[in-house]
Formats: structure tokens, C-alpha cells, sequence
């Protein structure tokens, strides 16, 4: 990374304040950004759903993404994974651009995503879907696949090991077989989370995670994404309206609200935040009133 | 692992049903099975039973597995027969002694290879767009390709071919006679090599379809979004699927072409690709077995029906009507899910993107 990169990340894009470079050398962002999203916008129509995006990950960061709904939250995963095409601003993936990439050439350069309203493949088994995932890390080709060649019975064994031993993450093998349709909620967010990390990304993007899921169950989240940032030496960016879930396991925050980051910083200094209590709380209040 | 125990199982079955149906009527011609002798029309229809069987399950890949409505099936049958016949054609007249079955094989190799290139040049420009341009697309190609056909001689002299367009008056005997299509074909086509054509058809689609390739086709029909985002080059898959579906249609129309004497463009019409789709639909979208049985089943009807005299069309008509609300009602719908291979069982949902 040269000396001008290193400038442009300064204290007011970096996500969290790195307490010491020697207790967390990995974590140290200025040299191993995952993801630097600057100023990144998109426009629907003449509305700016997103306006002036900054944030940097680093190497094996626990990130959150919060704000009150139709803050745009989602639209950022969009514009990161490029579903949607930037309008403004630009978007490195361990230091290369992405500027005129498509969603499998994000996925490749490693980002990884799960979606708020679930897409599984649901008429696939639950081993399929994890297979799915792994379709860039184990490969044979198309006659190989046809003909039946060597080829596709190693890729096929090691596809089906590699599966498992992903599902075994949640817990999930037993359920290998089973159509991902049929799964409860709460294990279809687990099970879209594991296909994700099948791509072997560099940075986890989960959407709600939580959504739906019961207070244990989410616990159980918490100590998991935890692990697999361990594990796999990944980075996470989760968007999440449960609280004790971002607030527990956060290392830095950013808020969002019509579109603009609203406020920046630890678990501790978002929660003293006026702005944000405001963007919270009058929409509480503006609730109340609806009731009333 | 289980689920690959079910597939094997499943596919045994197919194999199975095809390999027995072959025998049974091998039987029937030589009269080994007592008391019943088949008649000369049903053996006619043979190997368009065969060919209706393999342009059926390669239509089910396209519009099936990968969940693409294609209209224009019948134009790639249509550039396989007539291809495939001019090098039959071509190979008797330049080499008088080559056995006729490298004759059809030949034929059939052709047939697939011209169909499969027009099947790029049609997927390339066309299944990178989000939407139902494909079944647009290939509604005009079905088209295109017919009124091509009827603008187009050829004519072998020995071993050299002479190609008129819109201009009959070329040297040597004329094999593609513009609107008249082929004409004087040898007659080289037989069940036994449309029953090995099927289960070529049968072994690539069902192999396609239970690996890597076939689950990344599959996902990209199921969920589009999330099989980008899982670093599924979409477009690609859709563009194998197509192309694959497009080479065993010319394979079949090559077939087709070597059955008969004479065969028209016209042949190849519109009609020919929606009776094809109404064979996927009714056998069950996204069902090899179900393809194969009404593709046989309705190819046959018509023959089987001629007892009924000026009727027989009215009465095909209500069988297929019939046949609709039987696979449709929830009683018989779950009895034929149960036949069906199990992932497909929601088949309505397989024409979403
Ligand atoms: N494809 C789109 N076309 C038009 N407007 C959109 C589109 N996607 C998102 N928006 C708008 O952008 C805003 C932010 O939406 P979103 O990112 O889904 O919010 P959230 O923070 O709840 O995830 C909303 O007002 C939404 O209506
Ligand atoms: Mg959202």
C-alpha cells in the first residue's frame, strides 16, 4: 500500500479505532483493509437511497450496519456486491476496485452475502444449496460432469465432504438431505449464512441475520459468528435491529439514516450518541403518535 | 449421499423403462409376443417416437431445468434434418461404398454441431437480458429458419455440392429442393438407432442435470439473485443448458430428416415446437420420465385413433384435455408426484426465474 493510500484512510472513514497495533496486528486497517467503500451514492428516480457512503473493514472486524427501516441498510449490500451499479464513489475489495464489475466478480474478489428476505434454492436439498456455494472452490467441467470422467467423482466427494463439514458449523449435517424450503426460519438463516461462507469469502455480509429467530437462537448467532470470524479469519458486516446482538459483538458501528451515515464509532460511543437517539427515538415517537 | 442413492435409483428407472419399451416392440415386430402383431403404421412410428422422446427431454432441459421457454424447438430440429441429410446425402454420392451406418452417424454429428452453433448465436445475444425475450427469439428463429430453408438448393454431382439460393437450376440432382425441402433421401434411419439416440439424450441430460453444472443451472433458475451472488456466471449456465437442448434437437431432426423420403421445411413449423412444449408441460415440467411417456403416448395417439375416422382429431383433442385436468387435479397431481423424481414436485414453480 503506498503512502497516499494510506492518507486517504483517515480517522474519519475508518470504522473502529484500533486500540493497539500491537495487541491486534491482524486488525490493523490501515495496512489490511478488507473493504474501503468511498463516497459511495446511488440515486432510484431523483431519491438518493444511498449518499455519500464511507466505511473500512478491516482484515478480521466485526462490523454492524444499523438504522431505522428504509435507511438504505440493504441498498449498501447492493452497491457492495453490485446488484446495483454505483452512481458515486467507489469500492475496493482487498485493494482492488470494482468499478464495472458484476455480482460473481464481487462474490470471486470476496464478498459473500446473505439476504434479508431469504433466498435460498428451496426446492434443492440443504446440501445443495451448500454445493451451490462451492461451485467456484471445487470444480470439474461440463463433459467431465456428463461423462462421468474421474474427474467428477473426486469433485463430487470433495464437494460433499467440504459440504458437511461447513454444515457441521451450525450443526446442520444431519439435515443434509432435507429440502432447504422446509427448513424453520431459523434454520434457514443459519443454513444461508453457510452457503455463503461455501464461497470462501474474505468478507461475510449478512443481512439481519436475527430476523425471526428466537432469543436463544440468537444467542447461539452471536457465539457463532464470533467462531467463524475465528475460524475462517473473515471479516463481518452484519445490518441488525437487535440490539443486544450488535451492540454485543460489534467492534465498530455505523449508522444510517435517509441514506447518509449519521454517526460512526464503538458499541459504547454510538449508544451515547445524540444524533443517533434522536434518529431512534423520534421514530418512536413519531409511532406513538401513530397510535394515538 | 442419500439423495444421490434416490437419483441413481431414479435414473435405473428411466433407463429401465426405455430399455424394456425397445424390447417389447423388438418383440412385437419379429410377432414373438402371441396374438399380436403390430401394425404397419404403428411401426411407421417408431422412430418419430424416438425423435418426439429425445426432442421432448432436451426441450425439458431448457424450458425445465433451467426455466427458459423456448417456442422455436422445431427450428433446431428443422436445421439438424436438413444438414444432416446433405451430408448423408453427400457421403453416399462421394463415397459409394461407406457403410450406412457411418452414413447416419455422420449425419447425426452434423445435425447437432449446425443446431448447436445456431443455438449460440441465438443464447449469446438473447439469455444475458432478465426476462422472456428467449421465448420471442426463438418463436422468430423457428420462423426465420423455415423460410430459409424454402430459399435454399442444394445439389450433389458426384463428390461436389452446388448451393443456389432462390436458383433450383444447379448441376447434378437436386437433394434440398427449396420449398419441396429434401427430397430422394436415403432412407437410412431405423428404431434400433433411435432407440440408441434416446438413450444418448437420456445419459447426457440426466448426467447434466446431477452434476455441478446442472445444480448451478438449476439455481440459476431458481433464484437468479442469490446464484450470482454465490459467483454462478448465470448467463453461462443458461447458455449450456440452451446450447445442449439445441444439439440433441438437430440430432433428432437429423434422424427425423433420414426417416423419410421426402421432407418439407414446412414440417418443422410452429405447430411441431408448441406440440413438442405440450409434451413437456402434460408429462410434467421438469420430469424426464413424464417427458418420455407422453411424447411416446401422444406420438402414437393419432395412429391408434385412425379407427375413429374424421373424429380422430376431435377425440385427440379431448384426450389431451383430459390428460390436462387429470395432471392438474390435487388427487392425481399427488399420485404423479409420487411417480415423479422428488425435487421437481413443485413444478409450477420451475418457470420462475
Ligand atoms: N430498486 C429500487 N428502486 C427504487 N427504490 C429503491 C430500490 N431499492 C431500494 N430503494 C429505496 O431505497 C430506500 C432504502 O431501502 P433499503 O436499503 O431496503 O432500506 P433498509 O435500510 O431497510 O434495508 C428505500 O426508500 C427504498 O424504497
Ligand atoms: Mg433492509
Amino acid at each position: 500500500m503506498t503512502q497516499q493510500q494510506k492518507k486517504k484512510f483517515n480517522a474519519d472513514t475508518r470504522m473502529v479505532p484500533v486500540p493497539s497495533q500491537a495487541i491486534v496486528p491482524e486488525r490493523d486497517i490501515n495496512e489490511q483493509p478488507v473493504l474501503v467503500a468511498s463516497h459511495l451514492g446511488i440515486e432510484f428516480g431523483g431519491l438518493k437511497a444511498v449518499d455519500d457512503f464511507n466505511m473500512i473493514i478491516g482484515k478480521t472486524e466485526i462490523a454492524g450496519l444499523i438504522g431505522p427501516n428504509g435507511a438504505g441498510k440493504t441498498t449498501v449490500f447492493n452497491l457492495l456486491t453490485k446488484v446495483y451499479q454505483p452512481t458515486s464513489g467507489s469500492v475496493l475489495v482487498n485493494g482492488k476496485d470494482t468499478a464495472g464489475m458484476n455480482t460473481v466478480q464481487a462474490n470471486k474478489l470476496g464478498l459473500a452475502r446473505t439476504f434479508q428476505n431469504i433466498r435460498l434454492f428451496s426446492n434443492m436439498t440443504v446440501e445443495e444449496n451448500v454445493r451451490i456455494g462451492l461451485h467456484n472452490q471445487v470444480s470439474y467441467g461440463l463433459m467431465t460432469g456428463i461423462f462421468r470422467l474421474p474427474g467428477y467423482w473426486k469433485g463430487e466427494k470433495k464437494q460433499h465432504e467440504m459440504a458437511l463439514d461447513l454444515l457441521s458449523l451450525f450443526d446442520m449435517q444431519k439435515m443434509a438431505d432435507v429440502k432447504a424450503g422446509s427448513l424453520p426460519y431459523g434454520a434457514q438463516r443459519r443454513l444461508e449464512i453457510v452457503r455463503a461462507l461455501a464461497t470462501h469469502p474474505s468478507l461475510l455480509l449478512l443481512d439481519e441475520p436475527a430476523a425471526g429467530m428466537n432469543p436463544h437462537e440468537t444467542e447461539e448467532l452471536m457465539e457463532n459468528i464470533i467462531k467463524i470470524r475465528d475460524q475462517f479469519q473473515i471479516a463481518v458486516l452484519l445490518i441488525e435491529h437487535d440490539m443486544n446482538l450488535v451492540m454485543g459483538i460489534c467492534e465498530g458501528i455505523c449508522v444510517l439514516n435517509y441514506g447518509r451515515v449519521i454517526a460512526k464509532g464503538t458499541a459504547e460511543e454510538i449508544q451515547r450518541n445524540p444524533v443517533v437517539i434522536e434518529a431512534y427515538l423520534g421514530k418512536q415517537s413519531a409511532e406513538e403518535e401513530a397510535q394515538g | 449421499m442419500r439423495k444421490n442413492k434416490r437419483n441413481f435409483l431414479n435414473n435405473a428407472v428411466t433407463y429401465g423403462m426405455v430399455i424394456v419399451a425397445f424390447l417389447l416392440c423388438e418383440l412385437a415386430i419379429s410377432g414373438l409376443i402371441g396374438g399380436f402383431k403390430m401394425s404397419r403404421s404403428l411401426k411407421g412410428q417408431l422412430v418419430p417416437i424416438c425423435v418426439y422422446v429425445v426432442m421432448a427431454v432436451s426441450l425439458n432441459l431448457t424450458v425445465g431445468f433451467s426455466g427458459e421457454l423456448s417456442l422455436g424447438h422445431a427450428g433446431f430440429m428443422s436445421v439438424g434434418a436438413f444438414s444432416g441429410v446433405l451430408i448423408s446425402q453427400w457421403l453416399g454420392s462421394a463415397f459409394p461404398d461407406i457403410p450406412s451406418l457411418a452414413r447416419v452417424i455422420a449425419a447425426l454429428v452434423s445435425g447437432g454441431i449446425f443446431a448447436g452453433i445456431a443455438g449460440i448465436l441465438i443464447g449469446i445475444p438473447v439469455l444475458r437480458l432478465r426476462g422472456d425475450y428467449l421465448a420471442i427469439v426463438t418463436l422468430a428463429f423457428g420462423e426465420i429458419i423455415r423460410n430459409l430453408i424454402n430459399c435454399m438448393y442444394f445439389s450433389l454431382d458426384g463428390k461436389s455440392l452446388h448451393f443456389g439460393f432462390n436458383n433450383p437450376n444447379l448441376a447434378g440432382k437436386l437433394v434440398i429442393n427449396g420449398p419441396m425441402g429434401a427430397t430422394g433421401v436415403n432412407r437410412l434411419a431405423s428404431f434400433e438407432v433411435g432407440f440408441v439416440l434416446v438413450l444418448f439424450t437420456l445419459f447426457v441430460v440426466m448426467n447434466l442435470v446431477n452434476s455441478r453444472s446442472g445444480r448451478a443451472i438449476m439455481a440459476a433458475r431458481d433464484n437468479r439473485i442469490a446464484a450470482e451472488a454465490m459467483g454462478i456466471n448465470v448467463t453461462k449456465y443458461k447458455m449450456i443448458a440452451f446450447v445442449t437442448s439445441a444439439v440433441l434437437a438437430g440430432m433428432a431432426g437429423a434422424l427425423y430428416g433420414l426417416n423419410f423420403a421426402n421432407t418439407a421445411a414446412a414440417k418443422f413449423k410452429f405447430d411441431t415446437s408448441i406440440l413438442v412444449l405440450v409434451f413437456v408441460v402434460l408429462g410434467g415440467i421438469g420430469s424426464i420420465r413424464g417427458s418420455i411417456i407422453a411424447a411416446a403416448l401422444l406420438t402414437i395417439l393419432p395412429e391408434v385413433l385412425r379407427e375413429f375416422g374424421d373424429y380422430r382429431m376431435l377425440v385427440y383433442a379431448i384426450v389431451l384435455i383430459a390428460v390436462m385436468i387429470a395432471t392438474n387435479s390435487p388427487l392425481l397431481g399427488n399420485l404423479f408426484n409420487r411417480i415423479r423424481p422428488h425435487r421437481m414436485k413443485p413444478g409450477k414453480e420451475a418457470g420462475k426465474a
